[in-house]
């Protein structure tokens, strides 16, 4: 894991002391909320429905047993004792007091951690594959690409007002668990013919009110001029995207409108003035950066049997660990998506809990991922019945990875200022009617959004959801056939809204169709795109 | 009825303008008809209450019942987390807010 330096602590410092003035500014009166508002807003604190939320940077996703601790800290001395992990593998908290705000800052400093880019209109915390590193099918390890962008995003000066904000996901194979064309740049680490280490550029991709997946503008960019060609997308995006309509300002918009190829021409354009500019680091920094990513010291020579007698323990290893490149080891998802619970909730004592197996289990790594889940990358096979064993106990050991229960859902009108319908108690009945059935339904990603900005990413679910507001009521809209992974396409609205106890009656009509007209070894979405959107419309609607 | 909402600065808590000044208990809120706007400016100026905004509500035996769901759920705390929820002052009022 990258260890910060002397440069990125002191940043950090100061950031913490800036804000912590600029709270007791706004407590005195000094500053008004419309002053004030920006500054909170560059800090990750949000106002929402019952509180003040802090929304914390985990980046791309990566974090220690140390970290993770603090995270706990937090949620018990500063909330109510859970945090709610997030579709940017952040963490945020619902119950923060504005006066606390600075003390909590100083203490995510102590451990290398902040709130920048979490909020505002400027590159976001970069996300990326949560099995990097750990996984066979990988290039490389995309994280030491995405700690070079973070390095040269925050406080980047040139991109701290962009039309709006700004996401980045990369990573480093073909298989996309990043949800990475549904960026607005979305970079995949790959090779050429040459064997040269290079990206895959996709610009424009994005969900929110107009989702677009996003097409590819670069095939392949030199891994040597990565910052220069990244500049030259943000500044074409800073100069021509909107600013004069929030509705519009993302760059999706932008290269819809334009067209990809005059984006990439203008792009290809500014980068032959940008690579000028010296903004690529030498070689001997992006080694002292990829220095920190090595692989921990696995043990050779272990053996990859595995004793699955325990009917349950073997239902986990089947549903949520996923092969490692080193024999012996695996990589574990544990799943915040209890039949019945709050997706990507977890108190302080799990979060605590989750730290011990890290440190004493994973060689001290976690990472969170996009659906909201957690991972220990690198586990000893031989390990993993005692771990089960410990999430087991603490609640943490729902067998349902990528199953229909493990539903990404955004904190919705429970929570959230913006949302116009509820979004968990949909997720909760759902877990709940169909957790029986999920097993035979097989890979299903549900996605429940409460307003249209879509952090529950509902486009991108095989099923989604969109919770709206119709005249004072919560109705909620389906969608088939959207997928966030390397087949990546965007949800249809399947017509009239539904209430809440109707849309999960509308989902199982749904399934019943699938499950009568699939055939063997078929996803639900395979199915879908086979027989066609009338198909289920018509088992829906009748 | 009409009455005033909006979050206390210091802990973002929602609260209501029960006459005199801002309660956490929204059964305590009082009607403030036509004066509504003076009073959202002049707590606006007075910066000790984040957005203060005014509401339709539905008078009833226990106070008022915000028209909207989103209020009312400000008034209560998350649906799915009864347990860090705002407990009426009466608890014969049950749960209005769905």
């Amino acid at each position: 894991m990258y260890k910060y330096d002397t440069y990125d602590q002191s940043i950090v410092d100061a950031r913490v002391e800036e804000f912590r003035d600029q709270v007791a500014r706004r407590m005195s009166g000094e500053l008004s909320e419309d002053q004030f508002k920006p500054l909170r807003l560059m800090n990750g604190l949000y106002l929402q429905l019952h509180a003040y939320m802090l929304r914390v940077a985990i980046p791309y996703g990566t974090l220690d047993g140390r970290q993770m601790r603090m995270l706990a800290h937090i949620a018990r001395k500063y909330d109510k004792g859970y945090g709610h992990f997030t579709t940017r593998q952040n963490i945020q908290y619902n119950w923060i007091e504005l006066k606390d705000a600075g003390d909590i800052l100083a203490d995510l400093a102590t451990v290398e951690m902040h709130a920048i880019q979490t909020s505002g209109n400027c590159i976001r915390n970069t996300t990326s594959d949560q099995y990097a590193g750990a996984a066979a099918d990988e290039v490389a390890d995309p994280r030491p690409w995405a700690e070079l962008l973070r390095q040269w995003s925050t406080f980047h000066p040139e991109f701290s007002y962009l039309p709006r904000k700004f996401k980045v996901a990369i990573i480093a194979s073909d298989d996309d668990r990043a949800a990475m064309r549904l960026h607005d740049i979305g970079l995949q680490l790959t090779k050429n013919e040459a064997g040269e280490t290079g990206f895959k550029v996709f610009v424009g991709g994005g969900m929110g009110r107009t989702p677009m997946v996003a097409p590819l503008i670069r095939e392949f960019l030199p891994a040597a001029d990565y910052l220069s060609y990244l500049e030259a997308c943000l500044r074409v995006y800073n100069r021509y995207g909107r600013r004069d309509n929030i509705y519009k300002a993302r760059i999706k918009i932008l290269v819809h409108e334009i067209g990809a190829d005059e984006y990439r021409r203008q792009v290809e354009k500014e980068f032959l003035h940008v690579k000028t500019l010296g903004i690529d680091p030498p070689a001997e920094e992006f080694e002292r950066i990829n220095a920190f990513f090595q692989p921990p010291a696995w043990e050779e020579g272990l053996s990859d049997e595995l004793a699955l007698s325990d009917p349950d323990f073997k239902l986990w290893v089947d549903q949520n660990v996923f092969a490692h490149k080193q024999p012996g080891y695996a990589i574990a998802t544990i799943s915040l998506k209890p039949i019945g619970g709050i997706p990507g909730d977890a108190s302080a004592e799990q979060i605590d809990l989750m730290a011990d197996l890290a440190e004493t289990y994973s060689f001290d790594e976690l990472r969170v991922t996009h659906a909201q889940n957690i991972v220990l990358p690198h586990v000893r096979k031989a390990d993993l019945h005692t771990i089960w064993q410990k999430l087991d106990a603490a609640g943490l050991a729902a067998a349902n990875l990528d199953l229909i229960s493990d539903i990404i859902a955004c904190p919705g009108l429970d929570y959230c200022s913006l949302a116009n319908a509820r979004s968990i108690p949909v997720a909760q009945k759902i877990s709940a009617r169909f957790a029986d059935r999920e097993a035979d339904l097989g890979e299903l990603k549900l996605k429940i959004s409460g307003c249209i900005n879509a952090c529950g990413h509902h486009h991108a679910g095989h099923i989604g959801i969109l919770g709206v507001d119709r005249k004072g009521t919560e109705n909620y809209q389906l969608l088939l056939g959207g997928s966030g992974a390397e087949d990546a396409s965007l949800g249809r609205i399947t017509g009239p809204g539904f209430d809440e106890d109707g849309i999960v009656d509308a989902i199982e009509r749904t399934l019943d169709r699938y499950v009568a007209t699939r055939e063997p070894g078929e996803r639900f979405l395979d199915t879908y795109r086979r027989v066609g959107f009338e198909t289920f419309k018509e088992a829906i609607y009748g | 009825m009409k009455i005033a909402t909006g979050n206390d600065l210091a802990t973002g808590d929602v609260v209501w303008w029960d006459g005199e000044g801002w309660t956490r208990h929204v059964e305590d809120a009082t009607e403030v008809s036509d004066h509504g706007a003076g009073l959202i400016a002049r707590e606006e100026a007075a910066r000790r209450v984040n957005g203060p905004y005014i509401i339709d509500a539905e008078a009833t035996p226990h106070g008022p019942r915000p028209a909207h769901i989103k209020d009312r759920i400000r008034a209560r705390g998350p649906t799915v987390r009864p347990d860090l929820n705002r407990a009426p002052i009466d608890p014969a009022t049950g749960s209005w807010v769905i």
